[in-house]
């Protein structure tokens, strides 16, 4: 049998980045903002996002797409504590989302009466950061009680993240957080990152997360 | 962690490949794996057996991995030295001014057909 060795040279993730950008013109196209929202298991993302929902739902048109490997226990949440349209999307037991899976979720939000779409991914550091979902930009939530040395120890995660919301301030005193350190910390992966204290608790930095993002979509829709 | 989600990755782009040049069976698959990327190579292979079976063009077709060693660079020193000894730290000047620049590929290098 003869033996052929045809070269690829390609990376595995190449196909997915194609998908992504194509998704993100069609998003510009349309209008809509999408925000990738990434963090681990138990950081506050369903509050934090509950909390900002009722900050700019009356200013702007948006909804939610739940990503979990199953249940639907945050779609239900989120639709009760703010009325907001949203939908949950199960990976079937895939750790993180890709652009494909995205689209498909789209595919279900009426996006002619949206302008922002939440995604809130897969409650992991690791993979989630691999996979472009052709969002607009990632936001990742790092809460208190995970530590200071999270940047270090998951340095893809803060290198893709263009804002990162620091969680469960009020809890600070309790753990050896060092809120400076982890600031440096970040901005030793990603000078760019924006970085937003917060507690989805009592509400601290809530406004700057919501003005952000509000200021962000206005950007989009109109540049 | 997300090992299996590569594999089906590899596997879509190997079929368009063997598509493209008329392949019938691949027999081996070469990745380019670097020591600090997010892909445990063990792990790769193992999900690659279980899901390359299922499909008549890879069945039994192996996985052969090439681990890129990984390096930094300095900006401080202008110096390059191994990612996994020293991390982000700069072992010449203990700067901390540092980018990686190889290590974190996943890379389908070739096929053996």
């Amino acid at each position: 049998m003869k033996v052929k060795v045809i070269e690829i040279k390609k990376s595995v993730f190449a196909e997915n980045e194609k998908d992504a950008d194509a998704l993100r013109n069609e998003l510009k196209n349309k209008g809509v903002y999408l925000l990738n929202l990434m963090s681990s298991p138990g950081s506050g993302k369903t509050t934090t996002l509950i909390q900002t929902l009722n900050r700019i739902k009356d200013k702007v048109r948006v909804a939610v797409m739940e990503a979990d490997i199953d249940s639907d226990v945050d779609a239900v949440k989120i639709k009760e504590a703010t009325g907001v349209s949203s939908i949950q999307l199960h990976t079937g037991g895939m750790c993180h989302l890709d652009a494909e899976m995205t689209r498909q979720g789209l595919d279900n939000v009426a996006l002619a009466d949206v302008d922002l779409v939440v995604l809130e991914n897969v409650g992991n550091l690791v993979c989630p950061a691999e996979f472009d979902t052709g969002a607009v930009r990632n936001a990742m939530i790092l809460s208190v009680p995970e530590g200071d040395d999270k940047p270090l120890k998951y340095p893809l995660m803060f290198t893709v993240c263009d804002l990162v919301l620091i969680n469960k301030m009020d809890v600070a005193p309790y753990f050896d957080f060092d809120l400076e350190r982890c600031k440096n910390n970040i901005h030793q992966r990603n000078p760019k990152a924006k970085i937003i204290p917060i507690s989805a608790k009592t509400g601290e930095g809530v406004d700057a997360f919501a003005d952000w993002l509000l200021n962000e979509v206005h950007t989009w829709k109109n540049s | 962690m997300h090992e299996l989600g590569v594999v089906f990755y590899i596997i879509k782009d190997v079929k368009a490949v063997a598509e493209e040049n008329h392949v019938e069976h691949v027999s081996t698959v070469v990745m380019d794996i670097g020591e600090v990327s997010t892909v445990v190579p063990h792990l790769l292979t193992d999900c690659w057996r279980w899901a390359a079976d299922k499909e008549d063009l890879l069945k039994g077709c192996e996985m052969k991995i090439n681990t890129i060693p990984a390096v930094t660079w300095c900006d401080g020193c202008k110096k390059e030295y191994e990612t996994v000894k020293f991390g982000k730290t700069c072992p010449h000047c203990n700067s901390d001014n540092t980018w990686l620049i190889r290590g974190n590929e996943v890379e389908i290098n070739s096929i053996i057909v």
